[in-house]
């Protein structure tokens, strides 16, 4: 039924809400990141079994015990996919845990530089070469991980200094991925954890965690719990990672004293990156959910008055 | 107002915000658009034989530094791109012509210096290679002759180029599918179908001694999750099985199958929307902490 001056004047404010320029919506959205980046509001962080599940995984290995951790991502997903770099690298140096780096992707190879250059300044005493060896990118996708899959030197014959494996005290008692006790990849697309879910960990035998944006998240929940043992899928998982790395931390430096703790967490919650932006990621939210809910009743208020015309 | 109006009133307003953020920058409050003098700091690691670092010296120099330009440069092309979101403008076309060009020329370098060279040149012509000092090792190592087979397939190749002789390239392509296809095939059959398949086949009723604790400590919560999985898969696959009639019994199954691929996708675009307003926080974050320099990190 067309709109006639009555119900046009009955309903104005209906349909500027239903007709509303896009822009408007979009200004929204700018103002709810904006903000809480500028106010840097704090949520707690509650986190959820299969994080806690991951962090476990990782928590459990004991000192000396050998991970490979993969960065297959590049500066385009660094928001989502660098506080889980972090939290996982320095979980692996407060644990001293022996890290040995590789890259499918060819930036992720400067991603994991800039990890490490930025947790070596709260680490120093760990060494190159004896905590922790870059082997650098290899193109090749899931070639590169068959190779690995039997003999590291035949893909990496040295490291990315030019460093010949057979020098590097690290790389002495290993030969393949079979050697190793963990696999962390940090994925943001192919090659990624898929890959080394099917070309690495299954056909190795080796437990395998990994970190994805959030596109690739529901993806890989197939792959859990028995071939993929742990997954943080966003940036929602990265700030609930943290906040357990945290806690553990805050623990063991304050003991059983709850104020201590919870003033250990409020501090080392400025440099996780994770839960800073999970505050302006969390209000965007709830305005977008906003204007789905405003959606949906201008929607049924229309089928309602298509029905009745 | 008219258009040439509204295009000077635009200028005047960018040319004044322009003028103010270089005088912050001339301030120290935030980085400076301009080459500037910076320490950059070279570690030089001693070892042993063994490849245990002995000793580290760090060399300081004197440098000038394009950051400062570069990040102006980069909250521009940052700007230029959103600006899409007001209307098409010939900013958001230079933006996204620059990225279009940029990327091509990267993935071709990164091509040539990370697959030609150690993986064709430092097979073929070692020697050649280690003279130039490209690779290190290479030296007096024999060439690997079968490395000419993937010479030859990667120019005819290129022949797809050409309007005459194009279908020779339909050759190489075929290697390539199959080569990936048989790569490819039994990982795939093993992992995302034998195992899945497995990994479907779990107990509808669960007790104390069998739970899962991904889902819930809880027996009862565990079977209801198990026969819900059970449902999801059946229905789900009965939606595209299309041998048979959707009507009666396989009808409704269908329609559940439906309304469990409905769940499933809009879990999916719940995740996606989350993963974008997540890279959006994180351009906010160069914008107003890395360049304006208005968020303290």
């Amino acid at each position: 039924m067309a709109d006639t001056p009555e119900t046009t004047k009955k309903t104005g404010w209906y349909q500027k809400v239903r007709d509303i320029d896009r822009r408007i919506i979009f200004l929204f959205i700018a103002l709810a990141v904006i903000i809480p980046l500028l106010l840097q509001p704090s949520f707690p962080e509650f986190p959820a079994q299969l994080v806690k599940d991951t962090f476990a995984e990782m928590d459990k290995l004991p000192e000396g015990s050998k991970i490979l951790m993969a960065f297959d991502y590049d500066p385009a997903s660094e928001p989502e996919l660098q506080p889980m770099a972090t939290v996982w690298t320095r979980h692996a140096f407060e644990n001293k845990l022996k890290i040995y780096i590789v890259a499918l992707w060819p930036l992720g190879q400067n991603m994991a530089e800039d990890t490490l250059n930025e947790l070596l300044k709260e680490y120093p005493d760990r060494k190159y070469g004896v905590d922790y060896v870059n082997l650098g990118f290899k193109s090749g996708g899931q070639g590169v991980i068959n190779v690995i899959l039997t003999d590291f030197a035949k893909m990496y014959p040295t490291d990315v200094y030019n460093k010949p494996l057979s020098q590097i005290p690290i790389m002495k008692d290993v030969k393949s991925i079979k050697d190793m006790d963990l696999i962390i990849n940090i994925s943001a697309g192919f090659p990624g954890l898929k890959e080394w879910v099917q070309f690495g960990a299954d056909p190795a035998g080796v437990r395998i965690i990994g970190g994805s944006t959030a596109v690739q998240a529901p993806l890989l929940y197939p792959y859990i719990p028995n071939q993929l043992h742990g997954l943080l899928g966003g940036l929602k998982a990265a700030a609930e990672y943290e906040e357990l790395a945290d806690r553990k931390l805050c623990g063991m430096k304050c003991g059983q004293d709850a104020e201590c703790i919870d003033s250990c967490i409020k501090e080392y919650a400025k440099r996780d990156k994770g839960k800073v932006r999970m505050g302006a990621q969390a209000i965007a939210h709830m305005v977008i959910m906003a204007f789905i809910i405003i959606g949906n009743i201008t929607f049924f208020i229309d089928r309602r008055r298509e029905r009745k015309g | 107002m008219s258009k040439q109006a509204k295009l000077i009133v635009f200028f005047v307003i960018v040319g004044i915000l322009f003028a103010v953020l270089l005088v912050r920058a001339s301030q120290n409050k935030m980085i400076k658009p301009w080459p500037t003098k910076t320490t950059v700091e070279y570690k030089q690691m001693e070892t042993d034989e063994a490849g245990v670092v002995m000793s580290e010296t760090i060399e300081t120099k004197q440098v000038f530094s394009w950051k400062g330009f570069w990040t102006w440069f980069a909250a521009f092309l940052t700007l230029c791109i959103i600006s899409f979101l007001y209307d098409d403008n010939p900013f958001y076309k230079f933006a996204e012509h620059l990225f279009v060009g940029v990327s091509a020329a990267y993935w071709m370098v990164m091509g040539f210096w990370t697959t030609l060279v150690p993986n064709l040149f430092g097979k073929l012509t070692p020697g050649l290679v280690a003279k130039t000092g490209l690779i290190e090792g290479l030296e007096g190592v024999p060439w690997t002759w079968h490395y000419i087979f993937p010479l030859l397939l990667g120019i005819v190749l290129l022949m797809r180029l050409s309007s005459k002789y194009g279908w020779v390239s339909r050759w190489s392509l075929a290697f390539i599918v199959g080569t990936t296809a048989g790569l490819n095939f039994v990982q795939y059959l093993v992992s995302d179908f034998m195992m899945q398949i497995s990994q479907s086949l779990k107990p509808l009723i669960v007790t104390a001694a069998n739970v899962d604790p991904i889902i819930s400590t809880s027996p009862v919560i565990c079977s209801l999750s198990n026969i819900l999985l059970f449902l999801g898969v059946f229905c789900g696959l009965i939606y595209f099985f299309f041998s048979v009639e959707h009507k009666g019994f396989f009808g409704a199954a269908s329609r559940v199958g439906i309304w469990i691929l409905m769940v499933s996708f809009g879990a999916s675009f719940g995740f996606t929307v989350m993963g974008r307003i997540a890279l959006l926080v994180g351009r906010m974050e160069f914008l107003f902490a890395d360049w304006l320099n208005i968020i303290v990190q």
